[in-house]
């Protein structure tokens, strides 16, 4: 049915039409102001090293089967020690690679001898499940240079981070895009 | 009085240089008991590596997000307005169910962005990005002009329901105006919780993003799956009894200024679409001839209008009844409560929450202070989303006893999805496919 030109606006679609571009006005105001704030600043999800406390939520909460935390290693924080509070269990018969005296789960850290008496650690990520025992272990009793990050390669930024919703330790928040790590040691300063 | 100045000036000067020395003495300290063993100087020639820092999606795709987005709309509105084509509006379903989907893997979502609209409106240091501001605004201005077409073919969630809708069963009209409250407490009672900054509460049970993803914890891939098995005998469960940005659109969309219609001219009264629509959105004739007289119209009315406004007032009492219960959505709420039980002695059990705050070393009555402030935000809050509720719930009654005149079977513009359903049930459009 078409409009008739002589035909007069009806008060109802009158209302309708004036109602309409409130609306519409509205909604354009609300994104126009917010969009003022918003442009360059995309935000992504990370976690804080300083608040982690290591609760182990990150490896069980992620949607994702394998969590997009990881384990991450500050070399220059490290110091290779031979007994490393992150690497072997604190009961450990011996201080080698077998896998009962490990402290990671999934033998997800490599460790190797560089020079006496100092040794390399380093994390393999397809293997780590992000649970933060190392994590523990490293901040108990070493210098604290394996902590947590969620790695953006994996990360689905999830608009309501199912882990960001559990940390027991607040540690989780949205950091801008273009610095989405907050690494310890000379990278991050 | 200028020698007490200088005086009482020279004072803090000390203070800072005390405090200063003070300082750095204990940040070596503290230095020290971090770095417990000192960087070892290599003989060798060993490098240190770089810690790894993979980037994620790129900037590049938010544009094509945001560019699929507003072609899709295009074309379900072309498809649902012009070319009035079931077949074409199912195509660009399958299309939004693999893009926003399985590829995009459900996020974000314009029925998610209500919570960082919301958040961005009430926290200032949240700064909403672009993509959401988009995905948030121009469904909405869609549906302002050409009904709820985003519903039915973009939103990757109403895909989902349209595959599996087998054998659709008619919700009772009474029932489906009752059900049809929870979207507007769903929507109050999320916009609530994105205000106060506590969470997400629609991301949080969406039952259909476990599958897009296809992982999730085993609750929500439990309600997917009751979603999904009730989506086969039920009509877009979520979008009609759930789904809070479906409010809005719905709202929009009865000030839409084209309409999606059942027959393309004329209305024959022929009934054969009067069962086409599965999703009880299709409003029947209403004959001319009043079931009433005016007088016990006017009377209702007049009871009505004197109810409302204690119907809302009761509510907003209610809700913010409510307001403790309610505030527990909140971490800072629930860990203050936890802390507040372990200083009593009223519990022996620590949580990982609490054992972390106090690994924190924070002050618990600071932590206190803050909960309490939390909580009065709840308080207003759940006032204003009762009588939020209040509003709507009475609107809903006077809408119902309002008995307008119809002519011809029309689709209801606020439940309508534009899915496209009835189109092929009206002969006037086979008649007119004919003559073209």
């Amino acid at each position: 049915m078409k409009p008739d030109e002589k035909q007069p606006v009806s008060r109802r679609d009158f209302f309708r039409d004036g109602l309409r571009g409130l609306a519409a006005l509205g909604v354009a105001t609300l994104s126009g102001l917010l969009m003022h704030r918003s442009v360059s600043r995309r935000t992504v999800w990370q976690i804080d090293p300083d608040k982690c406390v290591q609760c182990g939520r990150c490896a069980t909460d992620c949607v994702l089967d394998v969590s997009a935390v990881k384990c991450v290693h500050a070399y220059d924080v490290c110091g290779y020690c031979e007994l490393c509070g992150g690497y072997s269990k604190p009961d450990a018969h011996r201080l080698d690679t077998a896998a009962e005296n490990q402290l990671c789960p999934s033998g997800a850290i490599r460790r190797q001898f560089i020079e006496d008496p100092y040794f390399e650690y380093t994390i393999d990520e397809a293997k780590c499940i992000g649970c933060g025992k190392c994590v523990k272990g490293c901040g108990s009793f070493g210098n604290g240079s394996l902590y947590l990050q969620v790695r953006h390669d994996r990360c689905l930024q999830c608009n309501d981070c199912a882990i960001a919703r559990n940390c027991a330790g607040e540690a989780f928040r949205r950091v801008p895009a273009d610095r989405p790590y907050l690494l310890k040691g000379e990278q991050g300063l | 009085m200028k020698k007490v100045t200088s005086l009482s000036g020279s004072k803090p000067k000390w203070a800072v240089l005390l405090t200063a020395v003070v300082m750095i003495f204990m940040a070596a300290q503290w230095a020290a008991a971090e770095n417990r063993f000192p960087k070892p100087e290599f003989e060798s020639a060993y490098q240190q590596p770089r810690t790894t820092t993979p980037d994620g999606r790129g900037h590049v795709f938010e544009i094509l997000d945001m560019a699929v987005l507003v072609l899709m709309l295009i074309l379900a509105t072309v498809f649902a307005h012009r070319r009035r084509s079931r077949k074409a509006l199912f195509v660009l379903t399958i299309v939004s169910l693999l893009y926003f989907g399985f590829w995009r893997r459900g996020c974000v979502c314009p029925v998610g962005s209500i919570q960082n609209m919301t958040l961005a409106v009430f926290n200032q240091s949240y700064a909403v990005p672009l993509t959401v501001i988009v995905f948030f605004s121009i469904p909405i201005l869609f549906t302002l002009f050409f009904g709820r077409t985003f519903c039915a073919s973009v939103c990757p969630l109403g895909a989902v329901q349209e595959f599996v809708l087998l054998r659709p069963a008619t919700v009772p009209f009474r029932l489906s105006r009752i059900l049809g409250i929870l979207p507007v407490l769903y929507l109050g009672m999320a916009v609530l919780a994105a205000a106060t900054g506590a969470t997400f509460l629609i991301c949080r049970f969406d039952p259909f993003v476990a599958l897009f993803r296809r992982s999730g914890s085993f609750d929500i891939l439990l309600l997917g799956l009751f979603f999904i098995i009730l989506s086969t005998v039920i009509g877009r469960p979520y979008c009609r009894f759930l789904c809070p940005y479906g409010v809005i659109l719905g709202w929009m969309s009865k000030l839409s200024r084209f309409r999606v219609s059942i027959s393309p001219d004329i209305c024959v009264q022929c009934r054969l679409c009067e069962n086409a629509c599965p999703y009880g959105a299709i409003s029947k004739p209403v004959p001319d001839d009043p079931p009433e007289s005016r007088r016990t119209g006017v009377r209702r009315l007049r009871a009505l209008l004197i109810a409302a406004p204690l119907v809302i007032m009761l509510m907003g009492w209610s809700v913010s009844l409510m307001h403790p219960l309610i505030s527990r959505m909140h971490y800072t709420v629930r860990l203050a409560e936890q802390i507040v039980k372990e200083e009593t002695g009223s519990t022996d059990q620590t949580t990982l929450e609490s054992r972390g705050f106090r690994a924190s070393g924070n002050d618990p009555g600071i932590l206190i202070k803050e909960a309490v402030q939390i909580r009065n935000r709840f308080r207003t809050g759940s006032w204003i989303a009762g009588i939020f509720f209040g509003i709507v719930i009475m609107g809903q009654v006077l809408g119902l006893s309002m008995v307008r005149h119809r002519n011809d079977y029309e689709a209801d513009p606020q439940s309508c999805f534009g899915c496209g359903r009835c189109f092929e049930s009206c002969p006037r459009q086979h008649m007119r496919k004919a003559e073209k």
